[in-house]
């Protein structure tokens, strides 16, 4: 998929921009209603830690590069953050304005103010932002071209290390250009940010997968560090059968392929019950697909994807079935036809007719391929400061880490990264305070 | 229901709301609607020799999302002519005979006094108001603020309007002085039958920084202008206050200065004011904002048990005393109410950067904590008694008084941003009462 054939229509397109940019009046008047907290709740429930009320109080003085970094010092990816990240369960969730049984602060929104601002007027004006501190003999490798990579090559990039991303795909960005609802995110502006973090001198090599025409073991011979960004492996399966959609396949040819179109049916089947889950049922439910129902093998309360979102999935009309297990699928010419589910409450078998059958049951852990240590789930193993695996110079982030969190969480994990290099060598880094 | 009527040195009003003398005030049709409303009274805008206005006038200054806390303008008296506004004083008295119409007065020879005079009082004013007060414009020309600032020429003149006026005579002072009782004597020994004030001040607010044009911009350049506004209103209650305390101060007192709802109202009547006047507040909400200051102000003395609004008028002036008369054994302290409490930790920070360091939050006494450096060991490492709260939400974000330090200067209570949520409590002592005097008296 290349990077031209993103500007050419595609379905994401045919969603709204959930939470559009702010208008200067707005996002100052919004500013305008931040107490300026001190060690404020909302920092604290940031895994980036963002000092969110003191980059708030400088849109209210109109101060807008001020403001993005502040942002981008914390969170180099404070851009998609701010459009991407569950701010309901994080920063907004922890605002004070809540215990008052105020409205919170629009914490995402003024993020997404400042940010897009701030990167449009340089942009325009071509005054950067961030000056690159002159270069040291340090190289980095940075395996896999997803968030944690990106926030972990600027902090080292803008410090003065060289950063070389190996990128299996064509296009670079992670799961922000593939997988992020695109009424929160679409494909384009994911793009726009991962060039404005690689014009700081960050090269890029695309169609480089590990194991396949690159080694971990060569690149720690010509690198002083590798850095492994490497995301989950492939949407796991419980129904074998090629006409079913994996999740996360479906949501990047949504995003990204203008030759898709979506199958000729009023009904789908999302089995699974996280934000992924989640994801495609929404933005299925806005392609219009006036019935999608969703089987999760718990009860409701069980599910693992957020509330906030479970309830807009319902507003929408997504329809949700507790305790349900995909059993079989009926097919007609390999096509699909039906697919019977059975229960864990008693419930009867029964089969539901559709042809359009999506699992999004979680995605495939390949920590073990790389010869480092790794927890029981596949994950890999690193020291929770510095993030360096069990190989030294190895270094890793992301949801090959975490097992598949948030944006702002690879953010945090690829930044906690670079610092621990930059310490390590005794750079000093513009973007490390003196202790 | 407390009667609110009044009678201020013979301008009999229903209520002691007034109109000040400015934009509100510029004519017949604007006047009837205000008394429609429910305004006691008007002082008309003053009049002159004509003089021509610019474009633009006003200015305000915006605190977060509250628009115009301050405002100022760099308008002069009327620009319509004199025959014109006589004839709509005529009018509106006519139709409203028993609200009260003042007309606020500005020329500069006895003569022109003399005929102004005449010419108002035939139209029906039921007072005059001399306009010794405006700091703009009029006072580079020898009157307005120049007057008000020189007791003697104020004296003058204000013995002038007493000569030819048969109707009370106000006189309207300058707080552009460094002491309000010089010209309030002077116009008490000028004859006058009451003082009007404050007028505004001088000022400047603000600057464009695209163009660095000051504001309000007439081309490419401005002018200081008079300031008024909810942020002046400190500043009319400590004069009014002072003329009210002062025994030599024989005339009552017409209240003005930021005063935009019955409480602020009240407590300018408190202070010493008989009548108050309003202009800010209409100019940006309407001549509608009356009806809650007639209700609030009302529902007020009934709760107070006064029968008359007059009964008000000065009651919270003995609570003033100079500095030294305080009490310097009378102690208070902040106590946080944890139930209440939102974690913001404003009063943490404005204690520790803004007053004596003794919130502290929960992880201890004020230490570098916050990424801050720490230029060595803070005086108050054992702070007692440590109040520990229950982590409120799972956070503990509560912070807590070191009662001992507390020196309860009200800092941490008016940043606080919940109501109520931080009270300032009385120490009992037994040390009784001694001042600054007391103390330097016993040697």
């Amino acid at each position: 998929m290349s990077a031209n054939r993103l500007k050419q229509e595609r379905l994401e397109q045919q969603m709204k921009d959930k939470k559009p940019l702010y208008t200067p009046a707005e996002a100052v008047y919004e500013a305008n209603r931040c107490l300026y907290c001190y060690d404020a709740p909302c920092i604290k429930a940031c895994p980036t830690g963002i000092d969110i009320p003191r980059f708030i109080k400088k849109i209210a003085t109109d101060n807008i590069p001020g403001s993005a970094k502040t942002i981008f010092s914390a969170n180099m990816l404070g851009y998609s953050c701010a459009r991407v990240c569950p701010v309901e369960v994080l920063c907004v969730g922890a605002c004070v304005y809540n215990d008052l049984n105020h409205q919170p602060i629009e914490i995402g929104r003024l993020q997404r103010y400042a940010t897009e601002k701030a990167l449009g007027q340089e942009k325009e004006s071509g005054k950067k932002l961030f000056t690159p501190q002159p270069k040291t003999d340090k190289k980095v490798a940075l395996v896999g071209a997803g968030p944690a990579s990106l926030a972990c090559a600027a902090y080292l990039a803008l410090s003065g290390v060289q950063c070389d991303l190996y990128e299996k795909n064509e296009l670079p960005g992670g799961l922000n250009t593939t997988g992020v609802a695109p009424y929160k995110l679409f494909a384009l502006d994911a793009m726009d940010e991962v060039n404005w973090i690689l014009q700081h001198g960050i090269n890029l090599k695309t169609r480089m997968a590990l194991g396949e025409n690159i080694t971990l073991d060569a690149l720690c011979d010509s690198y002083d560090a590798v850095f492994l960004g490497l995301g989950l492996g492939a949407d796991r399966a419980l129904l074998d059968h090629p006409a079913v959609w994996g999740a996360t396949d479906l949501i990047a040819k949504i995003k990204n392929d203008p030759d898709f179109q979506l199958p000729h049916t009023d009904s789908a089947v999302v089995i699974g019950g996280g934000n992924t889950a989640l994801d495609i049922a929404r933005e299925l439910a806005y392609l219009g697909v006036k019935d999608v129902l969703m089987v999760y093998r718990k009860g409701i309360q069980d599910m693992s994807g957020y509330r906030h979102e479970r309830e807009a999935a319902m507003k929408q009309g997504v329809r949700f079935m507790e305790f349900g297990l995909p059993k079989s699928l009926t097919t007609e010419n390999g096509l699909i036809t039906g697919l019977t589910l059975t229960f864990s409450n008693g419930l009867p078998d029964f089969e539901i007719s559709t042809p359009f059958v999506i699992e999004a049951v979680g995605q495939e852990k390949h920590g073990q391929n790389w010869g480092l240590k790794t927890e029981k789930d596949g994950t890999l193993s690193v020291d929770p400061r510095t993030f360096e695996t069990s190989r030294s110079g190895v270094f890793a982030g992301g949801d090959c880490v975490n097992g598949g969190k948030e944006v702002v969480n690879a953010a945090a994990e690829g930044r906690d990264a670079a610092f621990a290099m930059l310490k390590r060598w005794n750079i000093p880094s513009q973007f490390l305070k003196e202790v | 229901m407390a009667d609110l009527s009044i009678n201020m040195c013979g301008i009999k009003s229903p209520n002691p709301f007034w109109l000040a003398s400015a934009p509100p005030t510029n004519g017949g049709e604007q006047v009837m609607r205000a008394f429609d409303a429910g305004w006691g009274g008007v002082v008309w805008k003053t009049l002159g020799t004509p003089i021509t206005n610019v474009s633009s006038r006003f200015g305000a200054i915006d605190v977060g999302t509250t628009k115009a806390v301050g405002f100022n303008n760099i308008e002069l008296i009327t620009d319509r002519p004199l025959e014109t506004n006589f004839k709509e004083i005529e009018a509106v008295k006519k139709r409203y005979p028993n609200h009260a119409l003042i007309v606020s007065l500005m020329v500069e020879s006895e003569q022109e006094w003399k005929d102004i005079i005449a010419r108002s009082e035939d139209a029906g004013a039921d007072g005059l108001e001399l306009n010794f007060g405006c700091p703009h414009g009029m006072c580079e020309r020898g009157m307005g603020s120049s007057v008000g600032q020189e007791p003697k020429i104020l004296q003058r003149i204000t013995h002038w309007a007493k000569t030819y006026a048969k109707v009370p005579v106000l006189v309207k002072l300058t707080p552009n002085i460094t002491d309000i009782i010089p010209p309030g004597l002077a116009a008490v020994e000028g004859g006058a039958d009451g003082l009007s004030l404050i007028n505004t001040i001088k000022s400047i607010i603000g600057v464009d920084l695209d163009n660095l044009h000051l504001k309000p911009t007439v081309g490419d350049a401005s002018s200081h202008g008079g300031y008024c506004g909810p942020a002046v209103k400190p500043i009319a209650m400590h004069m009014v206050a002072a003329l009210a305390r002062d025994k030599r101060i024989t005339i009552p007192i017409s209240g003005i200065g930021g005063i935009a709802n019955w409480r602020d109202a009240a407590e300018f009547i408190a202070l010493g004011s008989q009548s108050v006047q309003v202009c800010t507040a209409v100019m940006h909400y309407g001549y509608r904002i009356v009806e809650d200051m007639i209700e609030g102000l009302s529902n007020y003395l009934d709760e107070q048990g006064m029968a008359s609004v007059n009964q008000l008028v000065g009651k919270a002036i003995p609570g003033f005393r100079e500095w030294g008369d305080l009490d310097l054994n009378y102690q208070r302290v902040a106590r946080i109410n944890a139930d209440s409490c939102i974690g913001c930790q404003l009063c943490y920070v404005a204690c520790l950067d803004g007053a004596h360091q003794c919130i502290h939050t929960q992880k201890g006494p004020c230490q570098a904590w916050h990424g801050e450096p720490d230029h060595g060991v803070n005086p108050r490492l054992q702070a007692s008694p440590k109040v520990q709260h229950e982590p409120k939400n799972g956070k503990s974000q509560v912070p807590y008084v070191d009662e001992a330090e507390c020196i309860g200067c009200n800092l941490c209570q008016i940043v606080c941003p919940v109501p109520e949520c931080i009270s300032m409590v009385e120490v009992p002592h037994n040390k009784g009462h001694e001042s600054w005097n007391q103390r330097v008296a016993k040697g």
